[in-house]
């Protein structure tokens, strides 16, 4: 299962999807969200949602000097936060700024694709598909 | 509250020595909870009695509450202040960004005091605080092209707010607006002229962080709770939809339409104007305020040709709901979409409060028909009903302030009439600018007794149309109280800074277990005793600053024009307002 970014023309912009994201790792507020929404410059032109889209050859992975990031099935990374020295090559890597970044441990964050904030998006912007 | 909570932290910010601390003030926030509550404490610790609105010793406070970043709709910014407008006690709230850029940056609230010498925006990003030099952006014709250039300068797109004003705030006049996110606003009561006294031109805030929580487990499931209200509910699906426009046609169809200065209270060109109208034909796109997944803002796209060249188009974008819609388009006789959004574009990119705008615009149209005024005064502008350019004409002056009338109109409708008279259609209350409610005597002894003079504080409309239903008013005294209890319990809300969108979902019970995660443990009673408290504390400031409900201005025109409850009752109103001052005063 991916995640996928089905529409972002029916996006308003209320960024449910980031509090949803950052609720199903147990915490409130929004420092642990894997997921983010702007404005395509001036909220009239609409949202960039910006979330990591499970690439079959995922360029983040190949960059990680230390193995923390691995291809995982179905796309996107497995990451294996004992392994990683917090170098930021990843987050340098992925040309869709999808590797979120943790400051208070210095290591990225990886979305999973559970699929948790489709489940909070009001307007069908997201999906979890096969 | 929950001890490692960042709500707690205070961040004053000194203006004329370019200072700044950060306060731990849990007392206020365990005693007050936030929002309104804090915000009220403190006003009356940092404003001077007798503070000049547009002087250094004025303070702005703006505060967000526990709920903020970790429940859906807790997403206003509550700002006080003391007004320009009316002298008095200063209060608006707006969304946006706004309030979870507050939560996020690590604040409960935030308190600006002096004044620069030259132009600033402040930048605040997390526990850093900048003072940028504004001078470049002092006098940019357009509060939106000063959006422009602060997002291009500075970083966390997506976490931000970003409040600036016009060139009305600069110009101070009195009931200018400081606008965020191009489409929210703090509106009312002059926040704007209070931002240009200060030589300050805009606010970014941004952050991002946990908040703490009691008890995850439940916290996921209150969330759900709330959130599946709050998506799942015909009232907020309406605010989604057409959204406040909607009310256009019920509101004309009831009779309480406040038309032409309120000469009537039907607008034969309602549908013209109206919530589905401007679906229909110009809605563009809805937006919503963060951590609100309603998605209430409207935003027209308006296609003009430039006409000086044969397919030059340009596709402007501005939001529309029912109070501008009443303001520009029913009271001035505009009945034309077009119009109507060419007036909104021009207020919405100078700055102004909507609301007090097309109010004093009103005035000056019947004032100049009766010939209070003449076209000397207005410098050769016929003013009548439906004529948008002419309107777009005066607001214009209304900026430049090249002449006393227009010094007068820039400080509003209730100062203008005191020089030149009309004052039995000057539409204020209060000393602020009627909203578009003519239903029956509580929308106007709401908007009189309460404490910001705004339909927000109580809902009075909303009971009159109940009445209207129940062909049953009531008792004044019996109306009274109940303004005042809707007034109390939304103390709560803004204090929560709960969307009063959400007011139906927000019910006290509900409160209460949103509140316990935060570590607010309260009995129901005691929420209720702290929202009378704060509604007191809030007239506490009002009587301090020389407010009086006996000195309050009854214009004559709300008696003559009949609403959908009949002809109102002048004695009916002063016993409403008797009724109050007794349960003030206790």
């Amino acid at each position: 299962m991916k995640l996928s970014v089905v529409d972002t023309e029916r996006c308003v912009g209320c960024q449910s999807c980031m509090f949803a994201c950052s609720r199903r790792q147990g915490e409130a507020g929004i420092a642990r969200t894997c997921i983010g929404v702007r404005s395509a410059g001036g909220m009239e032109r609409g949202f960039v949602v910006i979330v990591c889209r499970a690439c079959n050859d995922p360029p983040c992975a190949k960059v990680c000097p230390t193995g923390t990031l691995k291809p995982r099935r179905g796309g996107g990374v497995r990451f294996d936060i004992t392994k990683c020295t917090g170098c930021g090559h990843c987050r340098d890597a992925c040309p869709i700024g999808c590797v979120f970044w943790d400051d208070e441990i210095n290591k990225p964050m990886i979305c999973i694709h559970c699929g948790y904030c489709a489940q909070f998006c009001p307007y069908g912007v997201l999906k979890l598909e096969r | 509250m929950l001890q490692d909570d960042t709500l707690a932290n205070v961040l004053y910010i000194d203006l004329s020595k370019k200072h700044f601390w950060i306060e731990k003030r849990q007392d206020l926030f365990d005693k007050f909870i936030g929002g309104v509550g804090v915000a009220t404490q403190l006003l009356h610790e940092e404003c001077p009695k007798g503070a000049d609105p547009l002087g250094p010793e004025n303070p702005i406070i703006f505060a967000v509450g526990p709920l903020t970043g970790l429940f859906p709709l807790a997403s206003k910014t509550v700002a006080m202040f003391k007004s320009p407008h009316t002298g008095n006690l200063g209060e608006s709230h707006c969304g946006g960004r706004s309030a979870i850029a507050i939560r996020m940056a690590g604040y409960g609230a935030i308190v600006i005091k002096g004044a620069s010498n030259t132009p600033l925006y402040l930048a605040i990003h997390n526990n850093r605080i900048y003072f940028r030099d504004a001078s470049s952006l002092w006098g940019i014709g357009s509060c939106i092209t000063v959006g422009r250039i602060i997002r291009e300068n500075e970083p966390a797109a997506g976490l931000r707010t970003i409040m600036r004003i016009g060139t009305a705030g600069e110009k101070l006049v009195s009931y200018a607006c400081v606008t965020t996110e191009t489409y929210r606003h703090f509106g009312r009561l002059g926040l704007g002229a209070v931002f240009g006294s200060k030589k300050l031109k805009a606010i970014v805030i941004s952050g991002k962080r946990s908040l703490p929580i009691s008890d995850t487990k439940l916290y996921q499931k209150v969330y759900d709770e709330i959130y599946q209200a709050a998506t799942g509910s015909p009232v907020m699906k309406k605010y989604h939809g057409l959204g406040t426009a909607e009310n256009i046609l019920p509101l004309n169809e009831f009779g309480g339409l406040p038309t032409r200065n309120l000469e009537k209270a039907k607008f034969e060109g309602a549908l013209d104007i109206s919530g589905e109208t401007f679906a229909e034909q110009y809605l563009g796109r809805r937006l919503a305020c963060s951590h609100c997944p309603v998605g209430c803002i409207h935003i027209a796209a308006l296609r003009e040709p430039y006409g000086d060249e044969l397919y030059f188009y340009k596709t402007s974008m501005f939001s529309y709901d029912f109070e501008p819609i009443y303001a520009l388009g029913s009271m001035l006789g505009v009945s034309e979409p077009k119009g109507f959004l060419k007036l909104m574009e021009q207020i919405e990119v100078l700055g102004l409060d909507v609301m007090s705008t097309g109010v004093v615009l009103a005035w000056a149209t019947e004032a100049q028909q009766k010939g209070i005024i003449s076209k000397k005064e207005t410098m050769g502008i016929k003013l009548s009903w439906g004529d948008h350019t002419a309107y777009m004409d005066t607001v214009s002056l209304i900026i430049k302030q090249p002449n006393e009338f227009f010094e007068a109109l820039s400080c509003g409708v209730e100062h203008a009439a005191s020089l030149y008279g009309g004052q039995d259609y000057a539409l204020a209350f209060g000393g602020n600018e009627m909203p578009g409610y003519h239903t029956g005597p509580g929308a106007h002894i709401g908007v009189l007794i309460g404490a910001r003079h705004s339909h927000l504080d109580n809902a009075g409309y909303s009971i009159d149309q109940k009445a209207k239903i129940k062909e049953n008013l009531g008792s004044a005294e019996e109306l009274a109280e109940s303004l005042l209890a809707e007034e109390r319990w939304r103390q709560i809300l803004a204090s929560l800074v709960i969307c009063f969108f959400a007011r139906g979902i927000y019910q006290p019970d509900v409160v209460l277990k949103a509140l316990h995660l935060t570590g607010f443990d309260v009995t129901p009673e005691a929420l209720l005793g702290i929202g009378e408290e704060i509604h007191k504390e809030k007239y506490r400031f009002k009587t301090r600053e020389g407010f009086s409900l006996d000195k309050l201005r009854l214009p004559k025109r709300i008696l003559e024009t009949p609403s959908p409850l009949g002809k109102l009752d002048e004695k009916f109103i002063h016993r409403a307002i008797e009724y109050v001052k007794k349960s003030l005063s206790k």
